[in-house]
């Protein structure tokens, strides 16, 4: 195996008394796709943000290859609108340079018709692509998005997603997806750790989908769910307008019908799709 | 007697070219109610240039670049918000600029002057050194322009990339300090604010990038000075407010303007 971009051993996070991440192992790799998943409050942003440098660790060790560029894509930006900014110089930014490199990134991530846009004043959808199209112009050696689907529908999302494994193979970059949904990411990604202030077990999305401790950190939440509880991966079975899961006699098919509960559980907790 | 004019003229041309650069950024940053603090510490400065028997403008300058250093570091806890905390040390400090100045025997300082600011008081020397700060903020400020701008936009996105974010706000808290120090003398602790905010305010409907506004928001600034200066000269009226209504009419006449993008 190549040498981990960012090795993570052991690290434990607490604040204000509060256990957050306890004893965590991750490794980030160049051209793999590691999807950190947990429901909300299982620390993902933390960890996160500690593989980046944002954050100190209460303990354990960090270690980043040296040199290592990194392109990141917050959950979500807070621009003034008092800043006049188009998303041409928002790019400058990250990266001063001909502004045909600029073109390229945005065409590549297919928003090249908001270049002279105010990025205050773009979609939800157009700013992940600029987003990424800014991480993409450093030609990165790490990729890190937290929650980069939020308030993108689920065909943006699978987009998205398509995209971002197009851009791995092409820049040879490993990216850390931070996502509460294993299911719209299974596709792009090659790993998976699933997080509850410890890691509760990891390995390929196959795997973790089956994985005892995966399920039971998602099981017993019962909120109906709803219509935005769509999986594209499944097609052993049907689902109705509102995303519930149908024949589930079958009791391997179990795990499915807990998902969709505790996937409208998370929107309904922690997020907006708007 | 036009020529009594021109010291407090160029005076009021160097900090109106500063303040509309710096004012962008307080805007964006919505920096304003830490301009009031830092300010507002300019009294304690004077207070504590007569205790120690220092001239008076170097204590100011002093004590506002201390201030921005220590708001810098409060502003890492997470106990109170920002606004709340800004909200006790500015009018705080105020106060104990006011007594600390009463206190001195003997000493009378021209609350007034300090409070409204006296421009027309400054003489050729005055002007050299505003010039020169203001030389030395705008060069800073553009030399580490796009640091500025990135940090202005998203403070993790910056440090990822590599931005020096502590340093680069530890700097533009020092600029600002030094900037309300010397402007003291053209419109006052409590209108220090409004030069700041109103020409940068005025500018953002005209402008399309950032340099724009921040190029613009400086002519604004010196329209504002010389229409100031001018009614001032005119009607008689102290120049500090002249000044800041002459700014506000200003930002008035942006509004006719139909907004850009």
């Amino acid at each position: 195996m190549t040498e981990p971009l960012i090795d993570l051993q052991r690290i434990c996070l607490e604040r204000d008394g509060q256990t957050i991440l306890d004893q965590v192992d991750m490794q980030l790799v160049p051209g793999r796709i590691t999807t950190l998943i947990g429901p909300n409050g299982a620390g993902k942003t933390c960890l996160a943000r500690i593989a980046l440098g944002l954050m100190q660790p209460s303990s354990g060790s960090m270690h980043r290859r040296p040199g290592v560029r990194i392109g990141y894509m917050p959950q979500k930006l807070r621009i003034d609108e008092s800043l006049p900014l188009t998303v041409d110089r928002f790019l400058w930014l990250a990266q001063p340079g001909h502004e045909d490199d600029r073109i390229a990134a945005l065409k590549r991530t297919g928003v090249a018709h908001v270049r002279d846009r105010a990025v205050q004043k773009l979609s939800g959808g157009e700013l992940q692509r600029v987003l990424l199209a800014r991480a993409i112009l450093r030609k990165p050696d790490l990729l890190v998005l937290d929650e980069p689907a939020q308030g993108v529908d689920v065909v943006g999302q699978n987009a998205l997603y398509g995209l971002l494994a197009d851009v791995r193979d092409e820049l040879g970059c490993g990216i850390l997806l931070i996502s509460h949904d294993l299911h719209l990411v299974m596709a792009a990604t090659d790993q998976v750790v699933c997080l509850q202030q410890h890691v509760c077990c990891h390995g390929t999305p196959e795997a973790v989908r089956l994985d005892p401790a995966y399920l039971a950190l998602f099981a017993g939440q019962h909120v109906p769910a709803d219509n935005l509880a769509v999986y594209t991966h499944d097609h052993d079975h049907d689902h109705d307008l509102h995303g519930n899961v149908h024949s589930c006699s079958n009791p391997q098919h179990h795990h499915s019908h807990d998902h969709a509960h505790d996937h409208s559980h998370e929107h309904q907790d922690g997020h907006k799709h708007d | 007697m036009i020529e009594l004019l021109l010291p407090p003229l160029f005076a009021g041309l160097a900090v109106a070219l500063v303040a509309g650069p710096m004012g962008a950024f307080v805007v964006w940053r919505r920096m304003a109610f830490f301009g009031d603090t830092l300010a507002h510490g300019a009294l304690l400065g004077a207070a504590f240039g007569i205790a120690v028997g220092i001239s008076l403008y170097p204590a100011v300058v002093l004590v506002c670049l201390a201030m921005a250093l220590v708001l810098v570091a409060m502003q890492q806890q997470r106990h109170l918000a920002n606004d709340t905390l800004l909200g006790m040390v500015s009018h705080t400090t105020l106060a104990l600029g006011i007594v600390a100045v009463s206190l001195q025997p003997g000493v009378r300082v021209d609350l007034f002057a300090f409070l409204f600011g006296d421009l027309l008081a400054v003489n050729w020397q005055d002007v050299v050194w505003l010039a020169g700060g203001a030389a030395l903020i705008l060069s800073l400020m553009m030399f580490n322009w796009r640091n500025l701008l990135s940090l202005t936009v998203d403070e993790d996105m910056a440090r990822v990339e590599g931005v020096p974010v502590v340093a680069t706000r530890i700097l533009l808290m020092l600029l600002l300090a030094l900037l309300i120090a010397g402007a003291i003398r053209t419109v006052g602790v409590l209108l220090i604010t409004s030069l700041l905010v109103m020409p940068a305010a005025s500018a953002r409907r005209l402008a399309k990038t950032p340099e724009q506004m921040a190029a613009i928001a400086a002519v604004l600034g010196v329209i504002a000075v010389v229409g100031g200066l001018a009614l001032s000269w005119q009607a008689d009226t102290p120049v500090g407010p002249s000044i800041v209504l002459a700014a506000a009419g200003v930002f008035l006449a942006t509004l006719v303007k139909p907004a850009r993008g």
